[in-house]
């Protein structure tokens, strides 16, 4: 489903993923850590079409075409999916408003009928429900004044609208307490099924308890310096990234 | 990388997005009687007699032709255009026709069919309930719809012309209370020379039940437009009031000088709301309507309410302050305003608010957006007089800025001597944020969708103070005019 190349990227002068190789097959779900800063939300958004960042080289397919030379809203259309680690407030702009268009503009992509309002509506609720949010959310602004927990709840409500391909979740657990993680845990779950694939960024070995990873990758300095199974995420609970900092000096000086 | 491509491309689709057609360019074919060019003591006679005007009228009209040959034109707003010269234009066009019609089978087809075409049908059978329309064309009022179903109320909705033939007394009255003669340079240019214009009365007690509307229309060439509009909310009445406009699109630029009054006695309420799309000139700047317009409400009796909401989307320069003089105990003056500019757009618009009664209350809420190299400017006074015992204001002014190239300029004016004042500011600027446009991307949504999303969330406290089918119709204009806007 997606298949990255030795994706290097830069901001700027500064080269943030140095190599990139990773392989996520239908119904599958990863996991990525590392420690602050070592490029995992780079990763997300360049997956997700971030302009800011320049793809130096290597190559990115998604169900087989090229990633890379589509517009942000095409990858939507295509569907993937990034669930934001600090979702934007916009203002004015009512929760039903947006889905509504983002829901029929996905959908008129994919040649399928766009819902009537009704339709719209009870999607909207059936959703909701999932993630446990008060209907009265679908009349607020998108994000505004939502509290940091409401927010990330507000992406896994999103991204079960929008029912894509491969959602990649950049920390969405960040920030939650106990039940809303359970919650958001809960609503992945429920929407996963053999045709889609998850991708989810996380410091937290807490979340793989509740959604069982495939794999588990450890993102350090631009490159992916380690991959294992659920397991790995246990031994980086208990000794942090140390020991993968030495290796990887251990492996310079070799 | 396509980076740099992408960028680029954006770029060009943001500019294509604002650069979109106006749409209510054409011209009627139609013959118009005008006077000769020229300002002149003569040309306001010539009005005069044309129109059957009352004695009072005239001379009227001739002192404040007096009054504005004195005047200076003011350069004070943060505007920039080449002299007017007031001797080349004409200040009368009205499309010919023998007598007024009486009613709508005796208006030229052709007139009907350019209010048709500009969304506005006079024909009263095709009208959905619930909106009167006076339509004026150069000048001149066409055709008032509704008026019989509005008699039986005993409100007045005609054209100026009509209520000076039919109810001078009202008019001799009102004229000129809330704007003086010489007000200012283009209120006194106005006075001299208004060709027609609407005036609605509400008697007391009486809810207008359906929204009154005119709706203004620029046709001939190298003519000025100048109308005059008077409403009169009586004790405890309550009246909507809309006004849209266009014009077509020529090379040279035109001039509106309008001047609206209004005056609400105790108890009463008007709401008063604009919807302005004259021609914006093309995207070099060239033509368009200069649009200098006087509007002032005057809350006159204790408890009344005067309500300003206008959504600015056209016209080359604007220079507009719709007021609120807060006489009456306890009355209260309202402005919202969103204001577009774009391509080569100047706006300095704004409102002041004038607190004389105890316990007034005034709130204004404005919302700028300039894209292109346009201009926009938010001129607001907030004037607290002695008297104004615990009066009350709440501003806030929003600029957007879409692109690098535009500017958004707010001047806010104090004047306050009554310590029991209670002023509050609030001032934003802000560009469309790169992350919204792209949260946006994310789930679907391209960046010219994206953009009108965002804009029309931001104008959204304006538009829920307009009636619901004007809402819609700023919203689809507001979007129009954002085609190609983007960079
Ligand atoms: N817009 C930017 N300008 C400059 N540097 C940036 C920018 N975005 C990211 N970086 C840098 O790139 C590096 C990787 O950042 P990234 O956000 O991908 O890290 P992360 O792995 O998601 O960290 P965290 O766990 O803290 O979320 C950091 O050093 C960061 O400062
Ligand atoms: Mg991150």
């Amino acid at each position: 489903m997606l298949e990255i190349k030795d994706l290097r990227v830069a901001i700027g002068d500064t080269e943030i993923l140095k190599g990139i190789n990773l392989n996520v097959n239908p119904g599958e779900i990863h996991a990525i850590m590392g420690p602050n800063g070592s490029g995992k939300s780079t990763l997300a958004n360049v997956l997700a079409g971030r302009e800011e960042f320049e793809v130096i080289s290597g190559s990115v397919k998604f169900q087989g075409e090229d990633l890379l030379e589509m517009a942000p809203e095409e990858r939507a259309h295509h569907g993937l999916f990034l669930a934001f680690q600090y979702p934007v407030e916009i203002p004015g702009v009512s929760m039903a408003n947006f889905l509504k268009q983002a829901v029929n503009e996905v959908r008129r992509a994919r040649g399928e009928n766009t819902l009537d309002a009704r339709s719209f509506l009870n999607r909207m609720k059936e959703k909701l429900a999932l993630v446990e949010m008060d209907e009265k959310f679908i009349s607020r602004a998108v994000n505004e004044g939502f509290s940091g927990g409401e927010k990330k709840r507000n992406e896994i409500f999103q991204m079960a609208m929008l029912d894509p391909k491969l959602a990649i979740l950049d920390e969405t657990d960040s920030g939650l307490d106990i039940d809303a993680l359970k919650i958001v845990a809960n609503g992945v779950n429920k929407i996963r099924n053999k045709d889609n694939a998850f991708i989810l960024v996380t410091h937290y070995q807490r979340l793989l308890n509740y959604i069982v990873p495939d794999f588990v990758h450890v993102l350090y300095n631009g490159k992916i310096a380690q991959s294992g199974d659920k397991d790995l995420a246990l031994h980086l609970e208990e000794y942090g990234y140390d020991w993968i900092k030495k290796e990887k000096e251990a492996e310079a000086t070799v | 990388m396509p980076n740099d491509q992408k960028k680029s491309d954006e770029k060009q689709m943001l500019e294509r997005m604002t650069k979109s057609e106006y749409k209510y360019g054409f011209v009627t074919d139609i013959e118009t009687e005008s006077a000769p060019r020229g300002l002149s003591e003569d040309t306001i006679r010539f009005i005069s007699a044309k129109k059957h005007e009352p004695e009072f009228m005239l001379q009227w009209r001739l002192k404040a032709f007096r009054r504005w040959e004195k005047m200076k034109e003011p350069r004070w707003a943060f505007v920039d255009y080449p002299p007017i010269d007031y001797q080349d234009a004409y200040y009368y066009a009205a499309p010919r026709k023998k007598d007024g019609p009486k009613n709508l089978d005796e208006v030229d087809p052709k007139l009907l069919e350019t209010f048709e075409k500009l969304g506005i049908p006079l024909d009263e059978q095709k009208r959905l309930a619930g909106v009167a329309v006076d339509a004026v064309m150069d000048s001149i009022s066409v055709a008032t719809t509704f008026k019989k179903e509005l008699k039986e109320l005993g409100i007045i909705f005609c054209s100026m012309s009509e209520a000076l033939r039919e109810h001078p007394d009202l008019v001799k009255k009102y004229l000129g209370t809330v704007v003086p003669r010489g007000d200012n340079f283009f209120a006194a240019l106005n006075s001299a020379v208004f060709s027609d214009g609407s005036f609605a009365y509400i008697p007391k007690g009486v809810r207008c039940p359906m929204e009154l509307s005119t709706y203004f229309r620029i046709n001939a060439a190298n003519t000025g437009q100048f109308e005059r509009t008077l409403i009169i909310a009586d004790e405890g009445a309550y009246v909507s009031y809309l006004e849209g406009c266009t014009a077509p699109m020529r090379d040279e630029n035109q001039l509106h000088a309008a001047v609206v009054e209004l005056i609400a006695h105790k108890d009463a309420e008007i709401k008063y709301s604009t919807v302005q799309n004259w021609y914006p000139g093309d995207e070099e700047g060239k033509g368009g309507i200069y649009n200098f317009v006087t509007k002032r409400g005057l809350c006159d009796g204790d408890n009344s309410r005067i309500s300003w909401t206008q959504v600015e989307t056209g016209s080359a320069i604007t220079w507009k302050y719709p007021s609120v003089i807060m006489k009456g105990n306890n009355s209260e003056g309202e402005f919202y305003s969103v204001a577009f500019t774009n391509n080569f757009q100047q706006a300095d618009t704004g409102t002041k608010m004038i607190h004389v009664g105890k316990n007034t209350r005034s709130r204004i809420v404005s919302k700028g957006i300039s894209a292109g190299r346009s201009n926009n400017s938010y001129r607001g006074l907030v004037q607290v007089h002695e008297a104004a015992e615990n009066a009350r204001n709440f501003s806030q002014c929003d600029s957007l800025l879409i692109g690098d190239k535009c500017g958004a300029h707010t001047f806010p004016y104090l004047e306050i001597k009554n310590k029991t004042a209670k002023i509050e500011h609030e001032a934003t600027t802000s560009k469309i944020g790169e992350d919204q446009i792209f949260y946006l991307n994310q789930r679907g949504i391209d960046t010219e969708n994206a953009i009108a999303l965002i804009v029309n969330g931001y104008c959204k406290e304006v538009f829920k103070e307009l009636p619901m089918e004007f809402a819609v119709e700023a919203q689809k204009l507001l979007e129009i005019s954002l085609e190609g806007s983007v960079g």
